[in-house]
């Protein structure tokens, strides 16, 4: 066991996926000389080389579809799009041809690439680098998304999507990579297919993600202090979700509040409450909360960021509010 | 410089060609009418020299990647036509199990990836194909054909920059046909030379008159000879014109019925067995005969797509990822 930062997690997945297949390289914008925009690759090009750490020019759409194609011919590529908001303009990439092309040529081909980015609020970085898309993503069929909270999952999650046959789709929460974890030795497998339950409880039942978590399991902490017992739900892959641990975390607690730094409107806070309400109606005692973004362009001050996305006042709250206190 | 005539054997297969391509598609346009075939039906009827001749400097292993005008494409790289004629009506004996009908021919066997209706969101698909294959130490060619619309697009760009920049394998083939759906060249592009435009990647650009089989076939041929050699992209202006309408939706108000004409003098069939009779490499007789062989092929491959079946309901989701085992 030893205590790992997140961004060093996802280097040693890097580093293990390079190592032990040929097949994988990582290629993106600043990946290699620079060492990556959030310091993962740091060090990899001079152990690797620029053949397989693959620094880009600005051509997100262009060097996300290189990757597309060159899964196609049976690489393992894994490319890095710096922020969220630049993977936009790879959307015709990843929704057009990766998520397609497997279903639309009747099964004959497969796309195995890994397409890693950062997401999410809290630098203050303002309107166009922080906002969430995860639910977007997650809306499209032929996609995985992942969305890895912890450091185990950060590498681990890597190591499996790296071994998937299709398209996965990684969202890392940028306010995460300098966060620490322990880190098992040897370091554990993880799957591509189940929610983690992060702490148990009985009176209600908080589902969250990413960089959501942390908070959520704070709140579940001063939630505890006043007598309820909050069950936190870690889903880590958005898509397939495992709506099999949602719902029946939700029929033994009867309650529940969904956490998502995404805007609440059509997001994807939305579809996981429809679900709930869909597939859990006759388990719930109480209506379902959402705590999410609020709909606004992420503002830079950090008082307007910090009122724009969850925070753990208001989890306990929307908590409170479900077990009837609030 | 006129191309040296052809052998006989060799005339015989070049008007096959081109007849299989025209016959089908004429084919094509009545079952349309008859409510056969549905959804987009664009033809390629006035282009068929290009992909003819440009189609015999690729080796099998060679992967080739086209638009949604592609049917000429897939028949002359060898997919056989009653599995395109199938994929036309829709049915699971498609080339694509009938799900991506005209626009999306697919055969792996024939490493044929599409049938790509966004325009130029294939162009990055090609470049990371041929990275790929220059990685894994294949020596193959990745030849993408395009519109000159597409060279509006960023795609195209970012496309062009990666694979001069990376020094990739790609065969940058564009069907100058003058339109965009409604829009020429003219209307659409400050720089209207399309060589200018790619010279400036740094990579060889030349125009060919697509119209001419047999200047295609060796023009073509040089070209992707020299991009295998070397290793590095070229761009190649294929300049044709497509005597149908866009697609089975254009009242063709854009263009005069006096250019149609003019260009139809030129039409690719009819100069060419002109010449080879002519020059007493054919014989009338030969299109009878080559004539009645189309025909054949033809209603074969029509039965065959009536009787073809509809992949049952039950299998919709099939393919959209991976299933264990395979
Ligand atoms: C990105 C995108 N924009 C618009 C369209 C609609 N569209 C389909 S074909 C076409 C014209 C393309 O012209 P060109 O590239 O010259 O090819 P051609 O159809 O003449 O073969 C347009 C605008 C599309 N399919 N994709």
């Amino acid at each position: 066991m030893s205590e790992v930062t997140y961004r060093e997690a996802v280097r040693m997945a890097l580093r293990e996926a390079m190592t032990n297949d040929p097949r994988v390289f990582l290629m993106g914008e600043d990946v290699g000389r620079y060492g990556g925009s959030y310091a993962c690759s740091m060090g990899l090009l001079e152990e690797f080389g620029e053949d397989r750490i693959r620094d880009t020019p600005l051509s997100e759409s262009g060097f996300t579809g290189a990757g597309i194609g060159a899964a196609l011919v049976g690489m393992r590529p894994i490319v890095e799009i710096m922020t969220v908001n630049f993977s936009l303009l790879a959307l015709d990439q990843i929704v057009n041809n990766a998520a397609t092309l497997r279903h639309m040529s009747g099964g004959q081909v497969s796309v195995p690439v890994v397409i890693r980015m950062s997401t999410g609020a809290g630098k203050q970085l303002a309107a166009q680098h922080s906002h969430s898309w995860e639910g977007f993503y997650a809306h499209v069929p032929g996609l995985k998304v992942v969305s890895p909270a912890t450091v185990v999952d950060a590498r681990g999650m890597l190591l499996a999507a790296l071994e998937d046959p299709d398209p996965v789709v990684i969202f890392e929460h940028s306010g995460l990579y300098n966060s620490k974890g322990e880190m098992p030795d040897p370091p554990p497998k993880v799957d591509l297919s189940t929610a983690r339950i992060a702490r148990e409880g009985t009176d209600v039942t908080l589902i969250t993600h990413g960089g959501c978590l942390q908070r959520t399991l704070d709140a579940a902490t001063a939630l505890a202090e006043r007598g309820v017992s909050a069950e936190v739900i870690d889903l880590r892959v958005l898509r397939p979700l495992d709506w099999d641990t949602v719902l029946a975390s939700v029929a033994r607690t009867h309650r529940a509040v969904v956490v998502d730094e995404g805007w609440k409107s059509w997001g994807f806070s939305a579809e996981v409450s429809a679900r709930i309400a869909e597939d859990g109606f006759w388990t719930l005692d109480a209506p379902v909360r959402r705590v999410a973004g609020v709909e606004v362009p992420i503002p830079y001050p950090q008082h307007l960021e910090q009122a724009s996305i969850p925070r753990t006042p208001q989890i306990v709250e929307a908590a409170l509010q479900a077990v009837g206190r609030g | 410089m006129t191309p040296p005539l052809p052998g006989r054997g060799h005339a015989l297969h070049l008007l096959t060609q081109m007849l299989r391509v025209r016959r089908f598609e004429e084919r094509c346009a009545e079952l349309y009418s008859a409510g056969r075939i549905r959804g987009f039906l664009h033809l390629y009827i006035g282009e068929e020299a290009v992909a003819t001749g440009a189609l015999r400097a690729l080796t099998p292993d060679d992967a080739l990647l086209c638009t949604y005008r592609e049917h000429g494409h897939a028949l002359i790289r060898g997919v056989p036509m009653d599995r395109v004629m199938a994929e036309m009506f829709g049915k699971q004996e498609g080339c694509s199990r009938g799900r991506g009908g005209s626009m999306h021919l697919f055969d792996a066997a024939h490493r044929l990836y599409g049938g790509n209706a966004i325009v130029a969101g294939h162009l990055p698909l090609a470049v990371g194909m041929a990275l790929g294959d220059r990685m894994a130490g294949r020596e193959r060619v990745t030849t993408v054909f395009f519109g000159e619309g597409a060279v509006a697009e960023g795609e195209f760009h970012e496309s062009m920059n990666l694979a001069a920049l990376w020094k990739l394998p790609v065969v940058f083939a564009c069907e100058n046909n003058g339109y965009a759906m409604g829009t020429a060249l003219e209307r659409s592009e400050s720089q209207t030379s399309l060589t200018a435009k790619a010279a400036s990647y740094g990579m060889p650009a030349v125009s060919i008159d697509g119209m001419d089989v047999l200047a295609v076939e060796r023009d073509f041929r040089h070209i992707v000879d020299a991009v295998r050699a070397t290793g590095s992209p070229a761009f190649v202006e294929l300049k044709t014109y497509r005597f149908r309408a866009h697609s089975m939706f254009d009242a063709e108000l854009y263009r005069d019925r006096d250019e149609v004409e003019l260009w139809k003098k030129r039409d690719p069939i009819a100069t060419f067995l002109a010449r080879m009779v002519d020059a007493g490499v054919l014989g009338a007789q030969d299109l009878e005969r080559v004539e009645a062989k189309v025909q054949e092929e033809l209603a074969a491959a029509v039965a065959f797509a009536e009787a073809g079946t509809w992949e049952p309901v039950e299998e919709l989701t099939k393919d959209v990822y991976t299933e264990a085992g395979r």
